[in-house]
């Protein structure tokens, strides 16, 4: 016999279920407990660096969108810096809060984040990363979150040396990681659950 | 830098363990049929992207945002069915309790009817009761909350399926590695072994890890039962020797 590890197991994850939007956004659903739902302002005063807003929406197997998910994302401000306890190389530019919520359209599920472009994060081992915003999707039917990230089209030199973009396998799949340009500082970022399109999800 | 006297840095995330976790693919629990990712995932150890989270201070908290009974009722009034005292801790994997993790939960009212929209059950809707509340852990990560016990509901999947009674639970610890949505049900429901969705999970200890047990010591007598349910997050290491540059 040996001694005991005495380690926990990490509660096991269910799905959001198909009301996530009453605990976690009740304004939108019409419960005004709160005042305003968490996440829905990214950005509390004059910010630095590039505003720009993310649109899209998540698809399931059958190309239907799905109206009963959440979407968050949670990103470094321009300069690469979290607004976050665990950030120790500087200060988080103070009018960003780094963190957005979106139950998308109750009729379209489209999803909306008002947000500015991230700068780049060192990699464990000093590398830099190109910019990219992480993203988890929860909704009915989704028994653990999928994390995914959000790379940015137009960061072309820096996807390429990208120390997670570049070691993907399936390099015909990459495109589904980055947002593209539809405008000045507008990106759509779709997320397909299933299928040709299907994005690549985290095991992070 | 010599290590003596300083604190251990933060490391890396413990890699979620995918044999205990749900799968993605679960056919009895139908959605999950065409929401389910059929590529593996692609696995990467933590960077700071997801060493890192949004912050949220106690400031945030309304007075009566872990009290569901009072928190949508007029004033005089009180939400309907049986109060209980929802308690427990935010633990990580080394067992250390987690401070300042924010806790948000919604739950259907004592007849399994939920306040939403798009919800058709017909078990009627409690004036006084929205379903929602929030609070964050304290310094040795616990948390507790007071509302009515939810009943439990049918929902179409198979022909006859009924949800035990449960409240959902979201939870924000130290890491966007660490974010989770789980569920609690209540010790000796007659449902749980029943229910699809409890039936993503992959054994019987998983289940029990999701069930709460009436904790008689934490019941205010004549007034209110208690039920106790911690959650357990991935945990961080934090050692001298992580395998990073200096500064990371
Ligand atoms: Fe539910």
């Amino acid at each position: 016999m040996v001694q005991k590890l005495d380690n926990l197991r990490e509660s096991p994850s269910q799905t959001a279920g198909p009301y996530v939007h009453i605990g976690c956004t009740p304004n939108f659903t019409g419960i005004d407990i709160y005042g305003a739902d968490l996440g829905t302002v990214m950005k509390t005063g004059p910010v630095k660096g590039q505003e720009i807003t993310i649109t899209g929406i998540v698809y399931d197997g059958t190309g239907t969108p799905l109206r009963d998910a959440m979407i968050e994302i949670w990103q470094p401000d321009a300069a690469g810096l979290f607004p976050s306890a665990n950030e120790t190389r500087g200060t988080a530019d103070p009018n960003f809060t780094g963190w957005g919520r979106s139950p998308g359209d109750m009729d379209t599920g489209e999803f909306r984040f008002e947000t500015v472009k991230p700068g780049a994060v060192p990699w464990p081992d000093g590398r830099m990363q190109a910019p990219h915003i992480t993203a988890w999707i929860v909704a009915r039917g989704i028994n653990i979150g999928l994390h995914t990230r959000i790379y940015f089209e137009d960061e072309a030199e820096a996807n390429a040396s990208d120390p997670i973009l570049s070691r993907i396998e399936h390099q015909n799949r990459i495109p589904t990681l980055l947002a593209k340009k539809t405008g000045e500082g507008d990106y759509r970022f779709d997320i397909h659950l299933q299928g040709p399109h299907e994005t690549i999800f985290f095991d992070m | 830098m010599s290590p003596v006297n300083t604190r251990p840095k933060s490391g890396g995330f413990v890699p979620r363990d995918r044999d205990w976790q749900p799968d993605a693919l679960t056919p009895w629990y139908k959605t999950s049929v065409k929401r389910s990712p059929q590529a593996a995932l692609l696995s990467f150890p933590t960077t700071l992207s997801e060493e890192t989270s949004p912050v949220f201070g106690h400031g945030l908290l309304g007075k009566l945002d872990n009290d569901l009974i009072l928190n949508y009722a007029k004033p005089g009034e009180s939400a309907i069915g049986p109060r209980i005292i929802v308690h427990g801790r935010v633990l990580d994997e080394m067992g250390r309790g987690v401070p300042g993790a924010l806790l948000e939960f919604w739950q259907a009212n004592a007849g399994g009817r939920y306040r939403h929209k798009k919800e058709s059950y017909q078990a009627a809707l409690d004036p006084n009761f929205g379903g929602c509340g929030r609070t964050i852990t304290a310094e040795d990560g616990s948390y507790e909350f007071r509302t009515i016990q939810p009943g439990p509901y049918p929902w179409p999947n198979g022909m006859n399926d009924w949800r035990p009674a449960h409240i959902h639970f979201s939870v924000f610890g130290h890491g966007f590695a660490q974010r989770l949505i789980t569920q609690m049900y209540f010790e000796g429901d007659p449902h749980i072994p029943l229910c699809p969705i409890v039936g993503v999970l992959k054994s019987q200890e998983a289940i029990d890890a999701l069930t709460a047990p009436l904790d008689l010591h934490h019941t205010v007598p004549m007034d209110s039962r208690a039920f106790k349910f911690d959650i357990v997050l991935r945990g961080q290491r934090q050692t001298y020797f992580e395998n990073r540059k200096e500064g990371m």
